[in-house]
This record gives structure tokens, C-alpha cells and sequence, in this order.
């Protein structure tokens, strides 16, 4: 295993991108999934997803980011077929698959599409050797040929995922986590799909090996032209993988743009507070609580619109409207701030702290001093600034 | 990013670890889990212990607390808290010790909640037991540290299934920091919960700390979460220590590849897309040196000897 990353590995720009008028590998519509609540008779239900819109152009990485509870798993989990949406279409490669195959994923749709999961220790079989999960899906899906053809397949697989052939014969309890969800990402490959989803591939895996993973899903879009939506948390790991960026939030897409440009400049406050988030040692303003405070407001009540007064692009207070953000070339929009999708109380970006974050007093909790004296504040702040 | 960056290195320390030795003994051969490891921690000092799973590091956190069980053995070193031979401790000695002056957030903190109880009988259970207080008095001291870490006080009533996943890292957070320990040991804190969450908790961590004073012991495998929030860190790689510093300079000049492997692992979240490269499956760093001054409170182990494919 030489290099994971071929020659040219990470394109700059929007150039590896497909152009804007390439054909969609796989197309969501409308897409609407109730869940529902309470007993057997209630009609109550929970919007999860309340109409998503994306599409995936061949040979292009999406990533679909947002905290958790914003829908991003239920989104994937529809596309998979392992739950109905309530309404919608699921387009790939231009056929309505919810028409054609009513009631499950019927085998030519799992061809065309496959998943790898959050957890490579527990999507692989304990019992089979690696051979096994390579087999399995050729044999099923009937490309598994003679007993040579066969052989040279698995070795095939084993090399385009960075391991070697003789691993074929290993459990997967013999392999570390990050060989675990090369197998993983080798069995969604044995069926030769046009489309993978990646269900938090790596948030399991150790960190010295999270990046390997990703160069590897990168070349395997490089090289094979395979599209896949990775959903994820991690923006920086969206930003490094990824062509386009889309953000969810309660169930609905709010911003979506070129990797680079969307992190660049953030339009939706709900894609800043999760920008703000994340830890950066390169950053050099720390997390200011005012900023964020401002920034949930916007989210939660806004009362004006960034676009209002541009002629070309209008608002609207009730229904989505997608504002174009900076250059069109890289297909970068925000929704409309004025309307906002119904937010539950299950999201944490929103509701956890509290509007006014104030210079804590000594709370009734402080007055017994410490068994070693506590740190003074003041001397610590003298020192920063020192 | 001001306390944050602060050497605390003149301090008194609050723990002093030196060149313990944990072992696992097994019935044929033993893994050597900590091997001859010193750090210390000032008071105050947020110091910060990285490295993958497997490397030692939450042994370590065991070691301290002395919650280590068969097949572990503490096979050498010492362990002082505040001038206290903590391994020379009796049962007595160490369950007031224990929550007191040490108390310690899991890994799977959420799950460390009992399911039964209400999060006021958990916290109230901690007040009667090492405080001596009476239910009465717990129950608003409960409800007092509740809204310390911010949840309103009538969850006091709730299970903990009834909370958020943040919410109940949270709670444990809070009845860590019940009794007021000098040291407070958090084991990964953050895995398992998303990156908005991840970011309230650590801001939770730093404003207790400035409040209450006391020295944080963290340990994480995420690099940027550690440097934004320690003053040093330590790097460890197969129950040794590779490189330590104040986390500024570890993250400004990463010295041994193992550290750099790590820094390079995350992908920055402005510039241009560079592609990194991680450690590659099968690079193995072994007969680890120690430590050597490289420049002034920069200590790394010399370059080691390398195996396997590059």
C-alpha cells in the first residue's frame, strides 16, 4: 500500500466538481417522513423530514451535515429504502424507485445503491471470514462467474480498499477498526453501485485512521466515478471530503454550496453556530457566548431578511424560498431566514444554553474554600494578557 | 483563548505522577499498559493527555483514582496528590479521597447515570454519603448545582432517560464537581455527542473551572478539542509519553511524527484543501526513548525507530 491519495488527490477548487448540467446519480424531491407518536390510536406524529430537495450529480461527494435529531440519518435511511417516506420521490439515475419498487428495495436498486454504516464493529458478522461479506453480495446480485473469477475479484476488492488479499481468510475480530470499515466500504463496492451512502463512516474509528478512510472514498470517486452522500457531523472532515456541502436543520435543507465557499461564508446563522462550534486551535477569536446567543436568535425569531429589497431575489415569511449567495458558479444558496422550519425542542444548537449568557456571580455554591487554594482569577487573567 | 494559554508550571502541584508503571498480567505473558510515565499538574492547570485507544491513557486515569483491578498492577512509580502517597492510601483514606478530592467524568458518562433513580436521588445520595448533610440540606444543594451547570432545578425529579444526551453529561458533570475536588479527571467527556453539544459541554468545563478553581485532568484522542481547551498537553503512544508541552507549542511545532500523525489527522477548517495523509495502518513507533528537552518546557522523545510499511 503505497499512497492512498493518487497524484493529483484533492482538487483546489470547483474543478473536480461535475458541471452543473451533468445528470443526477440520485435525486431526492419532496421528501417527507412523519414518524408516528404516542399509542396504537393516536394520530399524533413528528415531522422528521418536512420536504428535502437534493440531488447528487454522478461523481460528485455530497455531504449532508447537522446536528443530531436534524434528520440527516432519517434522510439516508429513507434513500435506503429501510424506511417509507410519507411523500416524496427518490430519483436515481432518472427512475422514480418508490413507483417502481413499492413496497422494498427491490435487488437492482440495492445494485445500484449500497450503504457502509456507523460501525464497522458491528456491521461485520463475527462468525464469517472476510471472504464471506465480498462473496456474499457478488453471489447474490449474480456476478460472483467461475471459482477464479471469483478469486481474482476478492483480490481485486481487497487492493482497491488498501488491504491485502491474504486478509481474505481473516475474522473481523483480526482486524483493527479502520481495516474493519475498509471491508465495509470493499462489500459496498463488490456490486459495482453507482451510489454510496456513508452513515458517519468514520466517527467510530480512531483518529490516526479517520483520514485514510476519507482518502479512500475520495479515490474511489476519483477513479471509479462513484457519487456518494457522506453524513456526517464533522464539518471539517465535510469540508476535506466532500464537493458540496448541504446543512440540515429540523428536517429540512437550509443552506447548500461548494464545500470551500460554504464555510467560507456561512449565509444561514444556523450553519454559523455550527461553524462556531467546532474546535480550531487556528482560530484565533475563542467561543464568545454573546455571538452565539445573537446568532440563535436569528435562527429562532428572525425578523428581517439579509436579500429584502433585492428586486431579483424576493422573500417570503411562509414559504422556502432559496436565496443565491456570492458567485452562482458555486452553486452556493441559503433559505430564507424569515421562514424557518418548525424547530422542536430537541435542538440542542438552540435550546441548551441559555439567550443571556452573563457574567457568572459567585454562585451559593462557592463560599467552602478548596483543600488547596483555588486558582485566583485575576492573577490568571494578568497573566494571559502578560 | 486567554486563562487557556497560561503556563502554570511555577504552581504547587496538585498531582504528581512519576514514572508509574501499570501492568496487565495474564497467565502466559503480561502488556506492559503505562510504561515509566511523569507528568504533573499545577493547580489550576488544565492539563491534557492524548493518544489513540489502546495507548494507556485512561489506565492512567484509573491509576490515579486507584480503581484499577485484576489483571492490572501497578507494577512501579508513585502517585503524590497534594503531598499524599496516593498509592499508600488505606480504605478509609481513599474513599474520602475518592469524589473529594478526586472525582472523575467517565467515558460513557450518559451512561454512567443510574437508570432507577431520579438525577436529585443520585446527587442527593453523594451529599448524605460523603458530605453528612441531611436530605433537606442536599436537596437544595442539588438543586444549587443543577443551576450551575444550567438545567433547571425541576429536573431534579427527572430519570435520566427523560434528559438529552447533553443534558445528562451535564448532570454527571455537575455531581462531579459536587464535593469541590481539587482534580477533576474527565475521560473523554465529549465522545459520542455531537459537535454543537461537544462545544456547550467544554465551555461548561472551562466556566466551572474558572468558578471553582480546581485542576482538570483530560483526556481525549481529539487534538484541536485539547488544545483549544489545555494549557499543557501530553501525547502518549504505547504507554509512553512521546512529547509534552504547553498545547500552544505542541500544536505550533509538533516534534515527534507520532504527534505530527495526530495534528494531521484533522482537517483545518479554513485554507486550502491540502490532502493529508494520517498514520498509516501498520506504522508502529517501538523502544520509545525518553524524554529529552528540545527547547524550553518542550520535552520529546528522541526520534525512534521505525517498523513496518511507510
Amino acid at each position: 500500500m503505497s499512497t492512498r491519495v493518487s497524484a493529483a488527490p484533492v482538487k483546489e477548487t470547483a474543478a473536480g466538481v461535475p458541471a452543473p448540467g451533468a445528470p443526477a446519480a440520485l435525486e431526492v424531491r419532496g421528501l417527507v417522513k412523519d414518524f408516528s407518536s404516542g399509542g396504537l390510536f393516536s394520530r399524533a406524529s413528528v415531522r422528521a423530514l418536512g420536504g428535502v430537495d437534493l440531488a447528487i450529480r454522478k461523481g460528485e461527494i455530497v455531504a449532508l451535515v447537522g446536528e443530531s435529531g436534524s434528520g440527516k440519518s432519517t434522510l439516508a435511511r429513507c434513500i435506503a429504502r429501510l424506511e417509507k417516506p410519507t411523500a416524496g420521490q427518490i430519483l436515481l439515475n432518472g427512475t422514480d424507485v418508490l413507483k417502481r419498487d413499492r413496497f422494498q428495495a427491490s435487488r437492482e436498486y440495492r445494485s445500484q445503491l449500497q450503504m457502509v454504516f456507523q460501525d464497522p464493529f458491528g456491521s461485520l458478522n463475527p462468525v464469517h471470514r472476510i471472504e464471506h461479506f465480498l462473496t456474499r453480495p457478488l453471489t447474490l446480485h449474480g456476478k460472483a462467474g467461475t471459482p477464479d473469477q471469483l478469486r481474482t475479484r476478492l483480490d481485486g476488492l481487497m487492493t482497491t480498499v488498501g488491504l491485502t488479499p491474504d486478509m481474505l481468510n481473516s475474522y473481523p475480530h483480526e482486524l483493527s477498526g479502520g481495516q474493519r470499515q475498509r471491508v465495509a466500504i470493499a462489500r459496498a463496492l463488490a456490486v459495482e453501485p453507482d451510489v454510496i451512502l456513508a452513515d458517519e463512516p468514520t466517527s467510530m474509528l480512531d483518529v490516526s485512521v479517520r483520514i485514510g478512510i476519507l482518502n479512500l472514498m475520495r479515490q474511489l470517486r476519483d477513479e471509479k466515478g462513484i457519487s456518494m452522500l457522506y453524513i456526517t457531523h464533522d464539518l471539517a472532515s465535510a469540508r476535506y471530503l466532500a464537493d458540496r456541502i448541504a446543512v440540515m436543520f429540523a428536517g429540512e435543507l437550509v443552506e447548500e454550496g461548494e464545500s470551500l465557499d460554504l464555510l467560507a461564508n456561512p449565509a444561514h446563522p444556523y450553519t454559523r453556530l455550527l461553524v462556531s462550534a467546532v474546535p480550531d486551535p487556528a482560530r484565533t477569536g475563542s467561543y464568545d457566548p454573546r455571538e452565539r446567543a445573537a446568532l440563535r436568535a436569528a435562527v429562532m425569531e428572525s425578523a428581517s431578511c439579509v436579500f429584502e429589497g433585492d428586486a431579483e431575489q424576493r422573500c417570503s415569511a411562509t414559504e422556502p424560498v432559496r436565496h443565491r449567495v456570492g458567485d452562482p458558479a458555486n452553486g452556493h444558496w441559503v433559505r430564507c431566514h424569515l421562514y424557518r422550519p418548525p424547530a422542536t425542542a430537541a435542538s440542542h444548537a438552540l435550546s441548551a444554553e441559555p439567550l443571556e449568557p452573563g457574567p457568572l456571580e459567585p454562585g451559593p455554591l462557592e463560599p467552602e474554600p478548596l483543600d488547596t487554594s483555588p486558582t485566583d482569577g485575576s492573577r490568571t487573567e494578568d497573566k494571559a494578557s502578560a | 483563548m486567554t486563562v487557556s494559554q497560561t503556563s502554570f508550571g511555577s504552581h504547587q502541584p496538585v498531582l504528581e505522577i512519576t514514572d508509574l508503571t501499570v501492568k496487565y498480567r495474564g497467565d502466559t505473558r503480561s502488556t506492559t499498559a503505562v510504561d515509566r510515565v511523569s507528568f504533573s499538574i499545577g493547580t489550576g492547570e488544565i492539563f491534557g493527555l492524548a493518544g489513540e485507544s489502546g495507548c494507556g491513557k485512561s489506565t492512567i486515569a484509573n491509576a490515579v483514582m486507584r480503581l484499577l483491578r485484576d489483571p492490572a498492577e501497578i507494577a512501579g512509580g508513585s502517585i503524590r496528590f497534594g503531598g499524599r502517597d496516593v498509592l499508600a492510601m488505606g480504605p478509609e483514606e481513599l474513599r474520602r479521597f475518592r469524589w473529594q478530592d478526586v472525582a472523575m467524568v467517565f467515558q460513557s458518562a450518559m451512561n454512567s447515570l443510574n437508570p432507577v433513580m431520579t438525577i436529585g436521588d443520585q446527587i442527593v445520595d453523594i451529599y448524605t454519603t460523603h458530605a453528612g448533610y441531611t436530605r433537606k440540606e442536599s436537596l437544595r444543594r442539588a438543586a444549587e448545582l443543577l443551576e450551575l451547570v444550567r438545567i433547571d432545578p425541576a429536573r431534579l425529579r427527572s430519570y435520566p432517560h427523560q434528559l438529552s444526551g447533553g443534558m445528562r453529561q451535564r448532570a454527571v458533570i455537575a455531581m462531579a464537581v459536587a464535593l469541590k475536588p481539587s482534580l477533576l479527571i474527565l475521560d473523554e467527556p465529549t465522545t459520542a455527542l455531537d459537535v454543537v453539544v461537544q462545544q456547550e459541554i467544554m465551555a461548561q468545563i472551562k466556566e466551572l473551572q474558572h468558578q471553582l478553581g480546581f485542576s482538570v485532568l483530560f483526556i481525549t484522542h481529539d487534538m484541536s478539542l485539547m488544545v483549544e481547551l489545555s494549557h499543557r498537553m501530553a501525547v502518549m503512544y504505547g504507554g509512553r509519553i512521546v512529547e509534552t508541552a504547553k498545547a500552544r507549542d505542541i500544536h505550533a511545532a509538533p516534534l515527534h511524527p507520532y504527534t505530527q500523525a495526530l495534528m494531521g489527522a484533522f482537517p483545518p477548517l479554513t485554507g486550502p484543501r491540502v490532502p493529508l495523509t494520517g498514520l498509516a495502518d501498520g506504522v508502529r513507533f517501538s523502544n520509545i526513548a525518553d524524554l529529552q528537552e528540545a527547547s524550553p518546557g518542550h520535552f520529546v522523545s528522541p526520534l525512534p525507530v521505525l517498523q513496518g510499511a511507510q
